[in-house]
């Protein structure tokens, strides 16, 4: 049994359990699953979507996978079409010119971090579960150490809230010429994709640090008290954020896409 | 020969609660050498289960307190058969002793102003417990532990003391066992400090731990001190009573402070009933102004819940006995209905009394937010145990302190609550420094031989006897329910012979108990063993439990009902004769000097 | 009274294996009473480390049904009793006997974090001013019952002893750093030792810890995290660095 498996430890009296072995008899492996399938199937969606380099705007819409629109033939793209210095020999797919944004912040994310060193690493699939890998570096070394840039990401992912928010206005305005007020069932989708990215971004940990974490007194800034006291409050929440945001994100990005493929009509509320 | 490890020291402090640890760290600060032996790991003592708070007149909630007041109130409450010089250094020296634990990184709750937080508790006149939330305890033993291993003391984890060594008059030393292996250990030693805390396992429903076998008193007392106030065993009113295997645990006096009501099957607020002569005054006249002294209205009074233990355990078997308990024998302990009058309701509570709503949640299924506890008397406090000088916490042999629950003379008759945190640091810091000094004027003591190998040989008995019908384990319940029926919370003439009798057949059966195995990590060994002093206190607690005829703070006599001021005169000492029998015998009260006379009597 | 057959270890540091006792057991109760009642009854020499039998001291930790749990909070309604309840000692310590480990690592880990280091005192009675809203964060940590079972379920620990070998301080260690270092009035640093020698680059944030803590502490989020954002500050931003080397900001 448990004890009689002492593999590899240099530490007699203290065994190991081999690879996805334990003695817990509970489903411990349908958390992880779930979230590998979850994360697996978001990658997936979102190269597919950033490789078709179509179907992403829809009138005042633009799908957040494009925005901003650096360049392109759209009333979108803030530098205007693709300019000609760029290489004809390298493919122009504008989506992967800003995706590495929010792609890295999640990448670095603390969250996402724990999830994915379980669901796609192993390391370990779960709590008190045996793991395969017989050295460990951890974040501790190259190359997991630069998970520490996520509060770089994080300067730009702030950035995105505002483009984002911008994207949203943009939504309310339809016509030819983007010049008659309404909304319609898009402007929300993409109202509720900058709330629920709101709500993720505001909780992040490194923010929480910046914010109000890194000083041991509080009381003498009452300003920053109230921000940490309200970043802790996503913070608490960052998982289940982290999942709402993403999910929506990738559905704002149908939504349009179904749209702009005729596949289903926007309606107008307003 | 038996085999043995031997170690050295200037100062041995046996126990690591709150009083040895804070003895070990001020024999350490005098640059001695400190050993300091625990029976469970650092930082497991039963100190980590003290709730409420620590006793200190700092004045920061109410400026009207002062040390005079805390004196007059521990001396009320002890029934005044405390030693007033004990009460009166705990009232004086407390304050610094919880700054001095922020000073070393305590985190107390605050005020608005930034200073240590108080709370009401039962006897004391004003808000006076500094406290962290419910686990106050648990601060200080970390504060302590985390503070003390830097001092440059020597611990030693999971080691039992069985016997202290002699050389002539004056201790030597002791000897012990370790869990891990059963090796013997030798402690050498010209000053020796046992704070082995209580000796509530003698009782079968309990809030102590399976340490509290009252070790360090049974130890002094073979050693030839002299034991004072054992019939005082503190019932507290509130431990859980359900389900079974879970009842004696602690429901903290916090939960009356911040506003719990006691009731009975027919909902009445049965405390309101009967209210001693001593406390008529200082009690509210209803339900209404009892709420206003919780949240902090100083002209209020407080209500009959925050009564001293003694009287509110008394209570609640009074209710039990006319059938109208709860439902598994107890009392309801309703802090629920407060839901409506703070803000933040549940919340409120769940903030205040984290580790109690988490323990009736997981141990009971109850949520405290919602429903009302059931609760009854546990024993939780012996104010008795080994008899010292008040100054510096020396026994009648020569070189031998004791200090905390096992030492005796601060609480009197019955104990305020909060009064044995702030006494373990009080006097800890006392013993360690006159520990150190007593070591360093007398020198080394020399360790007898014969003495290491008459103690080996005893440790060994309970392997190289005949087979026995009793396991160790079946005796110390056998003890359990014998003390809980014969030497409980009410006691009489003809229960307290029985027990007797009983406790002296047990002896014998003790005698010829068998163990089976061998020395290492050996529960059923270590019980054996822990039954030489559980029979001894035993013994110790029903003699003077005899003798004293009368009804007096937390002892409490069906034949002697009420006080007699005869009794009021005396205290208790329980030594060994010569002939290795016990005795008890009266010895008169110090009188309490004129100056301090006169502060009880200003503070009513 | 309903019957459960518990699968209890028991061997010492050579090694063992697991024995099982059937008995019966009663309402309410918990684990270590069922352990304490297989001791009294079946295996007097069943060695079983405890204490308060409350939650409180952090003594009974072991492994239940492959869950490192305190035994005297585990109720016996929680665990499915028509299969044998495996009761083990924690995994990443090394065995003394049958439930007993030996956990004197912690404490050789504990002696190595710099202590508390206050500031001078703000008030003349020596002592500081300090509210509540600053002291709470720190507070949380102090619920710590030193029980070991976040060190126990560490993965670092668990699957690859770096505590015993003296490169990973734990979860527990991590929370009482925090604990000192978000200490409104202590000033020393421990940032540099946090990073090098303690190792907190090895916590790959699983969050196991955070879920096996019997006081409910936050442990990943509100100590662990904090304390590697702390690091970052200082190592791995050039940004706060140049602020910091200008004098502005912390």
């Amino acid at each position: 049994m448990a004890r009689t498996l002492a593999t590899v430890s240099a530490h007699p009296a203290v065994s190991r359990r081999p690879f996805l072995q334990t003695a817990r008899i509970d489903r411990w492996w349908s958390k992880p699953l779930a979230v590998f399938l979850g994360l697996s199937a978001f990658i997936v969606y979102s190269t597919w979507a950033a490789l078709q380099n179509a179907h992403f705007e829809f009138g005042g819409y633009l799908s957040p996978m494009y925005s901003p629109l650096i360049f392109g033939d759209s009333h979108h793209a803030v530098l205007g079409s693709l300019p000609g210095w760029w290489p004809g020999w390298l493919p122009f797919y504008p989506a992967f010119l800003i995706l590495w944004a929010p792609g890295g912040f999640r990448f670095t994310c603390y969250y996402y971090r724990g999830a994915y060193y379980k669901s796609h690493w192993a390391s370990p699939a779960s709590c008190g579960v045996g793991k395969a890998q017989k050295r460990y570096r951890g974040e501790h070394s190259f190359p997991l150490i630069f998970q520490n840039v996520h509060r770089w990401f994080l300067y730009f992912a702030l950035a995105f809230l505002v483009i984002l928010s911008i994207d949203v206005y943009r939504g309310m305005w339809f016509g030819p010429s983007h010049d008659e007020f309404g909304i319609g069932v898009g402007t929300l989708v993409l109202a509720v994709n900058v709330v629920l990215l709101s709500g993720y971004t505001f909780g992040c940990h490194s923010l929480r640090h910046l914010i109000g974490g890194k000083f041991n007194v509080l009381s003498k800034r009452p300003g920053r008290l109230k921000a940490w006291q309200g970043v802790t409050w996503c913070n608490t929440r960052h998982q289940l954020f982290a999942w709402l945001s993403l999910f929506w994100v990738g559905f704002t990005d149908f939504y349009v896409r179904m749209c702009a493929m005729e596949v289903w009509t926007d309606l107008r509320i307003i | 020969m038996a085999a043995y490890e031997t170690h050295e020291y200037d100062v041995l402090v046996i126990g690591a609660g709150g009083a040895g640890l804070r003895a070990a760290i001020e024999a350490s600060a005098t640059g001695v050498r400190v050993g300091l032996v625990c029976k469970s790991l650092l930082g497991k003592a039963h100190t980590v289960m003290a709730e409420g708070g620590m006793a200190a007149a700092l004045a920061n909630v109410d400026e009207r307190d002062g040390w005079q007041v805390h004196f007059a109130d521990t001396m009320r409450g002890g029934q005044y058969l405390n030693q007033w010089r004990m009460a009166e250094i705990h009232a004086k020296e407390a304050p610094a002793r919880v700054n001095e634990l922020e000073a070393w990184g305590a985190l107390f709750d605050r005020t608005q102003d930034g200073r240590i937080l108080q709370r009401n508790f039962g006897g004391h006149a004003y808000p006076r417990l500094a406290h962290v939330g419910d686990r106050t305890g648990l601060e200080m033993i970390r504060t302590l532990q985390d503070h003390g291993i830097h001092q440059g003391m020597t611990v030693h984890m999971e080691i039992t003391v069985t016997t202290l060594l002699k050389d002539g008059e004056r201790v030597a030393g002791a000897f012990g066992y370790d869990r891990e292996r059963g090796r013997f250990r030798v402690f050498k030693a010209p000053a020796v400090i046992v704070a082995t805390g209580g000796l509530g396992k003698a009782y079968k429903i309990t809030s102590n731990s399976w340490e509290c076998t009252g070790d360090g008193i049974s130890l002094a007392y073979h050693a030839g001190a002299q034991l004072k106030d054992m019939e005082f065993v503190q019932f507290h009113p509130t431990g859980m009573v359900w389900p079974p295997s879970v009842s004696g645990i602690l429901v903290t006096e916090g939960v009356r402070g911040e506003g719990g009501v006691l009731t009975n099957s027919e909902g009445r607020r049965f405390m309101f009933d009967n209210i001693p002569e001593l406390y008529k005054e200082l009690v509210a006249d209803d339900a209404e102004e009892g709420w206003r002294y919780v949240v902090g209205d100083r002209e209020a009074r407080r209500p009959p819940e925050l009564l001293t233990r003694d009287h509110v355990a008394r209570m609640i078997l009074a209710e039990v006995k006319a059938g109208r308990g709860s439902p598994h024998g107890g009392a309801f302990l309703d802090i629920s209905w407060i839901k409506d009058r703070v803000p933040g309701g549940a919340e409120h509570i769940k903030r205040k009394l984290p580790s109690m709503y988490h323990q009736f949640k997981q141990l009971a299924d109850l949520d405290i937010t919602e429903e009302p506890m059931e609760v009854g008397p546990t024993t939780h406090y012996a104010m008795g145990g080994v008899k010292v000088e008040s100054d510096s916490q020396m026994t009648n042999v020569p070189g031998l302190y004791a200090v905390g629950e096992c030492a005796t003379g601060l609480h009197g008759a019955n104990r305020l609550g909060g009064n044995s945190l702030s006494d373990l640091v009080v006097f800890g810091k006392r013993a360690g420094e006159h520990a150190a000094e007593h070591a360093r004027e007398v020198g080394p003591a020399v360790v007898r031989e014969d003495d290491v190998e008459a103690a080996a040989a005893e440790a060994l008995l309970p392997f190289d006897r005949e087979d026995a019908r009793e396991g160790p384990f079946q005796l110390q319940q056998a003890l359990q329910q014998l003390m809980q029926d014969n030497v409980g919370i009410i006691r009489d003439e003809a229960d307290l012979d029985r027990g007797l009798e009983a406790l002296a057949e047990l002896g014998r059966r003790a005698g010829a108990v068998k163990v089976h195995g061998n020395r290492e990590w050996n529960s059923g060994w270590h019980t054996a063993l822990d039954l030489v002093p559980l029979l001894t206190v035993s013994e110790a607690i029903a003699l003077a439990a005899k003798e004293r005829q009368e009804s007096r703070g937390a002892h409490t006599r069906d034949d002697y009902q009420g006080k007699d001021p005869e009794w009021g005169k005396v205290n208790l000492v329980v030594e060994k004769a010569a002939d290795g029998s016990m005795q008890v015998r009266r010895e008169p009260i110090e009188p309490v000097p004129e100056r301090l006379a006169k502060i009880i009597e200003e503070q009513g | 009274m309903p019957n459960a057959t518990f699968r209890i270890w028991r061997g010492d540091s050579e090694g063992g294996e697991f024995k099982d006792y059937r008995t019966e057991y009663s309402e309410g109760m918990v684990v270590l009473d069922v352990v304490h009642k297989i001791q009294a009854e079946q295996a007097n020499d069943l060695a079983v480390r405890w204490n308060c039998k409350a939650g409180k001291c952090g003594s009974c930790s072991a492994e239940v049904n492959g869950q490192p749990q305190l035994m005297c909070m585990t109720r016996m309604n929680t665990l499915p009793v028509e299969r044998p309840v495996t009761v083990e000692p924690m995994q990443a310590f090394p065995v003394e006997r049958d439930l007993v480990t030996d956990v004197s690592v912690n404490y050789e880990i504990k002696k190595r974090i710099k202590p508390f280091t206050p500031r001078p005192p703000d008030r003349e009675d020596g002592t500081w001013t300090m509210h509540q809203s600053d002291v709470e964060r720190s507070q949380e940590f102090r619920k710590c019952i030193e029980c070991f079972l976040c060190q126990d379920v560490c993965h670092v620990d668990r699957d690859h002893h770096y505590h015993l070998d003296g490169k990973f301080i734990g979860p527990r260690f991590f929370v009482h750093a925090a604990y000192l270092d978000m200490h409104p009035a202590d000033e020393a640093d421990r940032l540099e030792e946090l990073k090098d020698r303690d190792g907190i680059g090895y916590c790959n944030i699983t969050k196991c810890c955070t879920v096996v803590c019997p006081e409910h502490i936050t442990i990943t989020d509100n100590a662990i995290i904090p304390l590697k954002e702390r690091v970052a500050d200082r190592y791995y931003d050039p940004l706060t660095r140049v602020l910091r080397v200008i004098g502005v900001g912390r």
